[in-house]
């Protein structure tokens, strides 16, 4: 073959062959790594996969928070109104967690029914309801203003 | 009176701003379709003047947030009359309107620069980036004009005080932060102009990279100095030691840099070589592209965080629109003209010129693999698909082994030829490099953590990769002059700085890797006398207090710490702090930061008792993550200040000649 050809061929498969493993990379890591989000309603129909990494979110319900004396062991109660979700959770807890108010957390669910929150996330300001809890509550029958929290905007 | 006006005349001088922008665009542009030179003549005074007014106006802003004037509503949401002086300085980008006027004045600030500038330049070429960047700016003025007013009134109903700037916001970090990041951002439309001025004028030759050089590499700096303000930030303020989150917003600012870095080594080959001409044009339009993709981004409120202040969907669609004309346009004009500027020239298999297209190539893969998993779940949430979130793991499971390959081929590029060379010649200018690096990073985590452990020598196999072939490299060229500093004059600023920029990555590196392996983090329960053993240190609390600050209300935990050697002793004081206008808390890391090491302690929540939720950590080496940014900025100036650079002013006219001679024969 030509060598010029010859380079020409040696670039154009080492490009494909590095596209190749880019793509195949990305979409095995993308496959493993998508964490999906449930509202309450859907855990409590058993929409939700056992075991397995997602995020679920709703309000903290108003005195549901208990601390362990002990140590750093919390239960609260996550709730869009229709259905409830016990969160347990090991750690500090973010500055705007506050009952009433709404959160993210990631985690699973274990049997028994409760969910295991590897992490807890309230929002940098104490304004915004998560985009995702606020449709979670609007799915489940409840607009914005019934709860008088000022959402992402609505101002 | 007038005293009372000053929003009105900060919006009336934006109007006249928008005005000139679109005579900047206008006149330059058709003066340079049609050669008429007193059109072209508009472009200089246009972007002049523009920036006297958009300064003006962001003036007049900043002088109704000094004076508490809350009958602006931008003021009174964001502004508080307990509020220190310099963060009502600060707050005036520390919300929507405030921060995309701040944007149009850098814009326009540039503008002005490149005007300043230009003496050396063909007078089309100064045309017609001006009004490519008059352009930019126009849309961007009327954004702020028609859907983000700043000086918005609210008449007759004046609030009695402000509603406070986000404490998280009250901080010297964020003082510097958006301003930087916004240069960086914005200075490469810049490049972008240049690009799409080089496409409408069909040139582009070695004298253009050399007038573009210096601008990318300026914005590149700024942009890295931005993102690592931003990490440093997040690090201390969000309370709990986290450096980089994956978090769509800080992507939104990591692909501009991603692509820039891969647009200032295309430059190089472009200006060195003359080749890779069409691919540097489409990298400077990619670069601002995702620049405004950022800004979309983060000011459209398709994201929460704390940089999405309260938003519209109205302002999304602007920019959409906005951002989908400068792609389009852009990427129209590309495809009519790049045949007419590009221009093959052959190079080996083993040569710079390819190793710089296969680190081109990698940057590029690395922008992508960021981009599909920052958009991917915007994506299926607007077309109804379902919610995710895309996390860290995804994001480290790419970036950190393409990464590494980068590092790689950064080993080998700088010892390479230009052109073509034997790779006899590199595997001995290497091999002993390769070794060292190989023996060092397998044996450091034996020395430093006491087990061996892949993931670091990985890491440090890379950091050193980078670095050694470089010393070497550098000694060789050193050695043969008769002395040391002779030696270190002879090689060109753009070498040092390339020097300094390569060595800054590998020094983040270590950095990275380190913070990443050796992070040791306890979360413990402590009353008054309890005390708890982090990482070979003994963290005492010894007392609670309360204080009262400007504008806050604090709890400080009295956190006595001692060394193992019992050497070490000092306090440390971390704060939960009430802010009082807005009712919100917000942690205060106590920080004591080394070289090698910071400790961090953060205060949770209170507990029952006396007792608090305690967060303590123990950081090696994360520093130097943003050590190794400031290296890399540094790197990029010091090129900047190269000779060649200068003296185009004065031969210029002379070298341009028989350079477009030169096109004209090739």
């Amino acid at each position: 073959m030509h060598p010029k050809r010859k380079q020409k061929l040696f670039i154009i498969m080492g490009l494909l062959s590095l596209a190749a493993i880019a793509v195949g990379l990305t979409l095995y890591a993308l496959r493993s790594n998508v964490n999906l989000f449930f509202s309450p309603m859907q855990i409590a129909d058993g929409e939700a996969p056992m075991e397995r990494q997602i995020r679920a979110g709703g309000m903290v319900k108003e005195d549901s928070v208990s601390r362990n004396s002990e140590n750093l062991d919390v239960v609260f109660t996550v709730t869009d109104y229709v259905d409830d979700l016990e969160v347990r959770y090991s750690g500090i807890l973010p500055d705007l967690f506050r009952e009433g108010q709404g959160v993210v957390v990631v985690g699973e669910m274990r049997e028994g029914g409760y969910f295991q929150a590897s992490e807890v996330m309230a929002k940098h300001d104490e304004n915004y309801m998560p985009k995702e809890v606020a449709d979670a509550l609007e799915e489940s029958g409840y607009s914005p203003e019934d709860y008088g929290v000022k959402v992402k905007g609505a101002d | 009176m007038p005293i009372k006006m000053i929003p009105e005349i900060g919006h009336f001088a934006l109007i006249v701003a928008v005005l000139m922008a679109v005579i900047q665009t206008v006149m330059p542009l058709a003066g340079a379709a049609t050669r008429r030179p007193l059109w072209m003549a508009y472009a200089s005074p246009m972007a002049m003047g523009q920036f006297i007014f958009v300064l003006f106006a962001y003036l007049c802003l900043t002088a109704s947030y000094m004076l508490d004037d809350f009958s602006v509503v931008n003021v009174a949401n964001n502004s508080n009359s307990m509020l220190p002086w310099y963060y009502k300085f600060s707050a005036v980008w520390g919300n929507h309107e405030g921060s995309v006027l701040l944007w149009s004045l850098i814009l326009a600030g540039w503008g002005f620069a490149v005007s300043r500038c230009s003496t050396g330049l063909p007078r089309d070429m100064v045309a017609r980036v001006l009004g490519v960047m008059g352009m930019v700016s126009a849309g961007f003025l009327l954004f702020v004009l028609v859907t983000s007013n700043p000086f918005e009134r609210s008449l007759p109903r004046v609030p009695a005080d402000g509603a406070d700037l986000n404490p998280l916001l009250q901080d010297f970090g964020l003082i510097i932060h958006p301003p930087m990041l916004y240069m960086g951002y914005v200075g490469f439309s810049v490049v972008f102009a240049f690009a799409i001025a080089a496409l409408l004028g069909g040139r582009l030759d070695s004298a253009w990279t050399r007038w573009v050089r210096p601008w990318t590499n300026v914005a590149w700096a700024f942009l890295t100095v931005g993102i690592a303000l931003g990490s440093w930030w997040a690090y201390y303020e969000l309370g709990w030691g986290g450096w980089w989150f994956w978090d769509p917003v800080e992507n939104a600012s990591l692909l501009p840099w991603l692509t820039g870095t891969a647009l200032i080594h295309s430059l190089a080959v472009t200006e060195k070589r003359g080749s890779f001409k069409s691919w540097t044009v489409l990298l400077a339009i990619f670069t601002f592209s995702l620049s405004l993709l950022g800004t979309f981004l983060v000011r459209s409120g398709v994201l929460t965080s704390v940089h999405s202040f309260a938003n519209d969907p109205s302002r999304g669609l602007f920019i959409l629109v906005l951002l989908g004309i400068t792609v389009g346009l852009s990427l129209l004009v590309f495809a009519l003209r790049a045949p007419r500027v590009s221009h093959v020239v052959g190079f080996g298999l083993v040569s710079r010129d390819s190793l710089l297209l296969v680190n081109n190539i990698l940057l590029v893969i690395m922008t992508v693999t960021v981009l599909l998993g920052t958009l991917y779940p915007l994506l299926l949430d607007a077309f109804g698909l379902g919610k995710i979130s895309v996390g860290p793991p995804y994001f480290n499971a790419l970036f950190v082994p393409l990464t590494v390959l980068l590092c790689i081929f950064m080993g080998l590029g700088p010892v390479a030829r230009w052109k073509r060379m034997a790779g006899g010649e590199l595997r001995r200018r290497l091999w002993l490099a390769g070794v060292v690096a190989l023996a060092i990073a397998a044996l450091a985590p034996l020395v430093y953590g006491g087990e061996w452990n892949l993931w670091v020598s990985l890491g440090l196999v890379a950091a050193l990769w980078v670095v050694l072939p470089l010393v070497r490299d550098m000694t060789d060229k050193v050695r043969k002059a008769a002395s040391l500093w002779q030696g270190v004059r002879r090689q060109s600023l753009a070498y040092w700085g390339m020097v300094l920029g390569h060595l800054g990555m590998a020094v983040t590196i270590v950095g990275v890797t380190v913070v990443s392996n050796y992070s040791v983090e306890e979360n413990v329960r402590m009353a008054p006398g309890d005390s708890a053993d982090v990482a070979g240190y003994t963290f005492t609390m010894t007392g609670l207090e309360s204080r009262r600050g400007a504008n806050f209300l604090a709890d400080t935990a009295i956190m006595k710490v001692e060394g193992d050697d019992g050497e070490h002793l000092f306090v440390m004081e971390p704060e939960k702090r009430l802010y009082l206008a807005r009712g919100m808390p917000l942690t205060q890391v106590a920080l004591r930061p080394g070289p090698l090491r910071d400790l961090y302690v953060a205060m949770g929540e209170e507990l029952d008792g006396d007792a608090w939720a305690m967060r303590l950590q123990y950081k090696p080496m994360v520093r130097w993550l943003w050590l190794g940014a400031i290296l890399m900025a540094s790197g990029g100036l010091l090129a900047v200040v190269d000779r060649r650079y200068r003296r185009r002013s004065t031969v210029q006219s002379g070298s341009e000649s028989s350079s477009s001679a030169q096109e004209a024969t090739a």
